[in-house]
């Protein structure tokens, strides 16, 4: 593993604001005194006359952007997921979300791989706040390929975006050149037929690592990126679901109103089968390395391995 | 400001006072006091200030108009429907199931700019219209009512400084210090004054009006063109409950609709009023 490539989401997430900096003179790029950590700095340097910092004021950067996106503008506005979803919930609901604004919130440092800054910087329940807002979509990247790519993506359509970053180096296993990204649609990255695995986030590499060892284990699993949690993908979810009979979802985010919550919510009412969920269990964060939090949370191959093994015994 | 036009202004503002007690009475709810305190300044605004047209209402070099105030939204209404934006006759719709006037202003409604009623969050919307306009070369202006409640909301604040410290001088934002708010007069349920110094300390031009004096009022929004390196914040003095003698500065009137006994008893005072108006033209 050591030649692999590692990278952050937020990185592709600044690669996609340069390129579009160079082809878009209608996009603005927000952001909350945040710009060398969530990356839009990279954008600031190369085009520093579209760049508006607004401070350590989050709540009137996301009104500021619904007031840019009413006159026909492109907006990005950034800050750490826990502040841009968390502290400017209702802004982000009232100002952008009900009025289905053209903003698209750049939301970095997401979940509990933030590390040693701790609970209060870790959000875990971002993607559960954002769900609750009708019209918002929401793209949860697997890695820095898949990041600049759903930028671009969301800069092309119309309407609110939230999409979530990591800070955390995470394994590259797209290829550039031959990857596209298809807004609102799964992805099956590996088949298989007696159970599924459902991943999103930097979960999806660790999901494709529990297959292998599954694999060994004479367990032939299917693995699934979802990279666009709303609008959910439901049939590569239901096929997946009628097929294998037994899913596992694992997401670095709360276990409570995630992909998870998505993936029973659909399943419940249509196909129900046994589901596990891998993500954080009700609790906060905790200072640390990023990659021992991980592991400490449950947020790993051997736990999507034994949710694996407890969804088929379910299913028999 | 000749006479004739200004009583063609305060026929406009009586109509729309008609417009808040109609609405109100109907929805058997809703915010007539501080609806009625702001009739003169948006009459002001729709009928002497902004550039727009009901005949092309998303026009995109017109004036941005956000109402910060949300829940005064019975008299921006009333307004949009005299400058003709929509028929009188959903005035008494006004928040109905389905209806076309929601509770709080809403951006689908014609002639209405942005959703607003979470209070603090207009004017920082407003905030982001002035700077697009000044980015990208455009001419237009942004004009905010906020109430003297309201900005207790920190998020004023912060689009205050925002604006300040990017130079927003096609930004008004217009405070109607009525005095009083939901559990009683400003000053005791945790005082914003004085806001004068405040916003001038935020780096603002600061202009002062009494709120319902059309002359006042045309001096004020003059003055804000004229200043060219900052936004203006004009302090607006009002009554709450303006021309509706029991509504007057009376806190109880902030969230309730009329009965019928009080509707006909107001209607009758607005009716007057306007009969006084109209024997004058």
């Amino acid at each position: 593993m050591a030649d692999v490539k590692k990278l952050a989401t937020r990185e592709g997430y600044g690669q996609a604001l340069l390129e579009l900096g160079a082809t878009r003179e209608d996009v603005i790029v927000l952001d909350a005194d945040l710009a060398a950590a969530t990356k839009t700095g990279v954008f600031k340097k190369a085009y520093p006359d579209r760049f508006y910092n607004c401070g350590i004021a989050e709540q009137n950067m996301m009104s500021i952007a619904a007031g840019i996106a009413t006159t026909g503008k492109t907006v990005f506005a950034s800050s750490f997921a826990m502040f841009a979803a968390g502290r400017a919930y209702e802004q982000v609901r009232n100002s952008i979300g009900y009025p289905h604004l053209n903003v698209k919130i750049g939301a970095t440092h997401g979940g509990i791989s933030v590390g040693e800054d701790g609970a209060t910087h870790q959000c875990c329940e971002d993607i559960a706040l954002m769900r609750t807002i009708p019209g918002m979509t929401i793209i949860n990247p697997a890695d820095a390929v898949e990041a600049k790519a759903a930028t671009l993506a969301a800069a092309e359509m119309t309407g609110p975006v939230y999409l979530r970053f990591g800070r955390l180096a995470v394994p590259v296993f797209n290829d550039e050149a031959s990857y596209t990204f298809t807004l609102g649609k799964g992805v099956t990255l590996k088949e298989g037929g007696d159970v599924t695995l459902i991943a999103t986030g930097l979960m999806v590499e660790r999901a494709l690592t529990a297959a292998g060892q599954l694999k060994d284990e004479g367990i032939d699993a299917r693995v699934i990126n979802i990279h666009t949690i709303k609008p959910l993908d439901e049939e590569i979810v239901l096929r997946a679901a009628r097929e294998t009979g037994a899913v596992v979802v694992a997401e670095e985010h709360s276990v409570i109103g995630g992909l998870g919550s998505a993936v029973c919510d659909l399943l419940a009412a249509t196909c129900p089968v046994p589901v596990q969920k891998v993500g954080v269990e009700d609790v906060f964060g905790t200072s640390g390395p990023a990659l021992e939090l991980l592991d400490r949370f449950g947020l790993n191959a051997a736990n999507i391995v034994a949710k694996a093994k407890a969804v088929l015994a379910m299913k028999k | 400001m000749d006479q004739k036009t200004k009583n063609q202004l305060k026929i406009l503002a009586c109509k729309a006072r008609m417009g808040v007690l109609e609405g109100t009475f109907n929805a058997k709810s809703g915010h007539p006091g501080g609806s009625l305190s702001i009739c003169e300044a948006l009459t002001y605004l729709y009928f002497r200030e902004l550039n727009v047209d009901p005949a092309d209402p998303d026009k995109p070099d017109r004036d941005r108009f956000v109402l910060s105030k949300g829940h005064c939204a019975p008299a921006l209404y009333s307004v949009l429907s005299l400058r003709g934006f929509f028929p009188w006759s959903e005035i008494a719709r006004l928040r109905k199931p389905g209806a076309l006037l929601q509770g709080h202003p809403a951006i689908s409604i014609p002639g209405v700019d942005m959703s607003s009623g979470s209070l603090g969050q207009g004017i920082s919307a407003a905030v982001g219209m002035a700077l697009s306009a000044k980015h990208f070369g455009d001419g237009f202006r942004v004009y905010a009512i906020l109430g003297d409640g309201e900005i207790e909301e920190g998020q004023v604040w912060e689009a205050a400084m925002f604006a300040a410290n990017k130079k927003l001088s096609n930004l008004v934002a217009y405070v109607d210090y009525n005095g009083l708010q939901i559990d009683g007069t400003v000053e005791q349920v945790n005082s914003p004054l004085p806001i004068d110094e405040k916003f001038r300390a935020f780096g603002w031009n600061v202009l002062t009006v009494d709120g319902h004096d059309f002359d006042d009022l045309e001096r004020v929004f003059a003055a804000a063109r004229s200043c060219t390196d900052r936004p203006t914040a004009i302090i607006a003095t009002s009554v709450k409950g303006k021309g509706v003698s029991f509504m007057e500065g009376q806190v109880g009137w902030h969230g309730k609709g009329p009965n019928a006994e009080e509707y006909e008893q107001g209607m009758n005072e607005l009716k007057a009023q306007l009969a006084a108006l109209e024997g004058e033209e």
